[in-house]
């Protein structure tokens, strides 16, 4: 790609992808814009008036805005935290020579090929079932009276169960990152005088730091639209208490057939979603960098 | 403080035996270069006095305590890795500070010996940069100061300067074989270089296959090769091996002839042979020289020598400067250098 009119042809070449990539983008986003300002309402046919901000304006104001809006970054911060803690912790024992290694490994990454809606019945039914779940009859063992986590713990339940599908994602990455360290350092830290708790927060840890980025990224676009957990578990409720903005766009235009208020909740979206991703970079973008 | 005794020494990766039963004696502030192919398990023995392998029999005793068995910081020894092994997260005053911190010194402590070890190392300037913004000396000079600050009873320095390019190595060379003469600690050099072993080292141990074939100063190792391996070895270029048929008493089986002690006449000498591809470089000129029956001899000869390709000389050695080697190889010191000269 050295001369000009490589270079040349390289653009030409490269422009039909780049304008249907494109164009698959602006198309859907400037009508969302579009019907984010018509009255647009399935159940009442008529002339789709233009009505300016109000979509936005009741869209922002609905008490429950706020809500889904804080259990929105309550489900993705909670989930970053267990999965990347708990995949720290799985990485290590997994970079541990013991017996039958990669079977474990595979094994680990099993949850990751589930379906969300799968497993996240499988949760419902199986383990958090008031009546026959597993920890329903855990705590009968012990003798305490069992939870019922849908309805007394339902964001909690479903942070659970989100975790449990990316566990696996971040285990793997860190894992990655943890057999690409240099055995020399740990050596030279060995030499050092580190011991075990030194080497892991002194050497390991600033090693995993680029990959930690890069989980979290990587995390956070697909936990801003968690939905079928939602769906086949609480569907969003008690009250708002398990909906996040997505199912809040989802009730609204599919539920209350607006699509004029979904659509204004799907720029608030997009915007939300664009604040936190320069967060994100801002925070810890430069981690990437070198 | 850093003598090291190495007590019938082995070591075995799993069936595989590396190290054959072993014993060395490295005395208190000497300069010792393991050296020896690849594979012969020189970075192995150098690993296993670290503590960073496990014996698997025979004591290794650092001041005359038995440390077989003990961890790696417990034994008070400073390693320089091939790769440098430097926290890269961490600037160049961390990575020096890093085992100091971990000793629990005190913070001003640190700071003196810092600077002390940075000056010495001219690190000054570079203290606060973090080791991927430094050349490769610069690095190795940061790994170097880490070791230094602990102060350690014995320095190990596994091959340290393969990742430097030929000047710079000549020059860190220099800068560790003075480190040395000014700490007067005791330091053991794994190399393949001969030619690093033959500059920096007091004592040379050559390696091969597992066993240590010879220990003595490089004149010993250069003069008084006990086997073909370690006069091949030793020397640069190689020595030359001229194989020739025992003859009654005579139990030569092989001749050796440094190309630097052979001697070109007018007269007929020993060998004649015609000259093949020549090397100048302006100080001395090697010939390769094709002598019938034999094969190729180099020989080394002035910077001047007015011999071209194609020409016929006369070859010709000192008869005390010929190595004589029996059938399994090892030297006939009556025959190499005689026996008087021998002790």
């Amino acid at each position: 790609m050295a001369t000009t009119q490589s270079r040349t042809l390289a653009k030409i070449m490269l422009f039909p992808s780049v304008t249907l990539l494109l164009a698959w983008m602006i198309v859907p986003l400037c009508m969302t814009l579009y019907f984010s300002f018509l009255d647009y309402n399935l159940l009442m046919p008529g002339d789709n008036e233009f009505i300016g901000l109000l979509n936005y304006e009741f869209f922002l104001t609905d008490p429950a805005f706020i809500e889904s809006f804080f259990n929105t970054l309550l489900l993705v911060g909670g989930v970053l935290f267990i999965t990347i803690g708990g995949g720290i912790g799985l990485a290590i024992l997994l970079d541990q020579a013991i017996w039958g290694r990669n079977y474990v490994r595979i094994m680990v990454l099993a949850p990751f090929f589930v379906m969300p809606t799968v497993s996240a019945l499988v949760w419902k039914n199986m383990f958090m079932n008031p009546v026959n779940g597993l920890f329903a009859h855990f705590a009968e063992f012990i003798g305490v009276a069992p939870v019922d986590f849908f309805a007394e713990l339902p964001l909690f339940s479903i942070i659970i169960i989100v975790s449990w599908q990316w566990l696996p994602f971040a285990t793997l990455i860190l894992l990655t990152a943890i057999q690409s360290l240099d055995r020399e350092q740990l050596e030279a830290a060995d030499l050092d005088g580190a011991g075990p708790f030194s080497k892991f927060f002194y050497i390991v840890l600033p090693h995993l730091s680029r990959a930690v980025t890069a989980v979290i990224l990587i995390e956070t676009i697909f936990l801003l639209s968690i939905f079928a957990e939602i769906l086949v578990t609480t569907s969003g409720g008690p009250g708002y208490a398990s909906t996040n903005i997505t199912y809040l766009i989802y009730t609204q235009s599919l539920l209350q057939f607006d699509v004029g208020g979904g659509s204004a909740g799907g720029i608030v979206a997009v915007i939300i979603a664009n604040i936190v991703a320069i967060f994100l970079m801002r925070l810890i973008g430069k981690n990437l960098e070198g | 403080m850093g003598s090291i005794t190495l007590k019938q020494v082995t070591k075995n990766f799993d069936e595989v035996n590396v190290i054959k039963p072993l014993d060395l004696h490295i005395r208190d502030g000497e300069f010792i270069v393991f050296v020896g192919p690849s594979g012969c398990g020189k970075s192995t023995l150098l690993r296993m006095i670290a503590g960073l392998e496990d014996t698997t029999s025979g004591s290794i005793d650092i001041d005359g305590e038995d440390a077989t068995n003990m961890p790696p910081a417990k034994r008070g020894l400073a390693m320089v890795f091939q790769s440098y092994a430097l926290y890269p997260h961490m600037s160049v005053r961390n990575n020096i500070a890093f085992p100091l911190k971990r000793a629990k010194v005190a913070p001003a402590v640190i700071e003196e010996k810092i600077e002390k070890a940075a000056s010495m190392l001219n690190l000054t300037d570079y203290l606060d940069r973090k080791p991927g913004q430094l050349s490769g000396g610069q690095r190795q000079r940061v790994a170097i100061g880490r070791a230094i600050v602990r102060q350690p009873s014995a320095f190990l320095f596994d091959e340290p300067l393969s990742n430097l390019d030929a000047s710079l190595r000549v020059n860190m060379r220099l800068e560790i074989s003075q480190l040395h003469k000014s700490l007067a600690t005791t330091m053991i050099y794994v190399t393949h270089d001969q030619v690093e072993a033959m500059t920096m080292a007091d004592r040379i141990a050559v390696f091969n296959g597992g066993i240590i074939e010879q220990v003595g100063t490089p004149l010993e190792l250069y003069q008084k090769p006990i086997n073909r391996f370690v006069a091949g070895f030793i020397g640069s270029p190689k020595m030359n091996f001229i194989d020739v048929t025992p003859q009654g008493d005579d139990a030569t089986c092989s001749l050796g002839v440094r190309p630097e002690h052979f001697k070109i006449t007018e007269a007929k000498g020993l060998w004649t042979g015609k000259v093949g591809v020549i090397e100048h470089l302006g100080s001395e000129t090697f010939l390769h020289v094709h002598v019938e029956g034999i094969g190729t001899l180099t020989v080394k000869a002035d910077g001047d020598s007015p011999v071209s390709y194609g020409d016929v000389i006369n070859l010709t050695a000192a008869q005390d400067k010929i190595m004589h080697f029996d059938a399994a190889g090892v030297t006939i010191p009556s025959l190499s250098w005689g026996e008087t000269s021998a002790a």
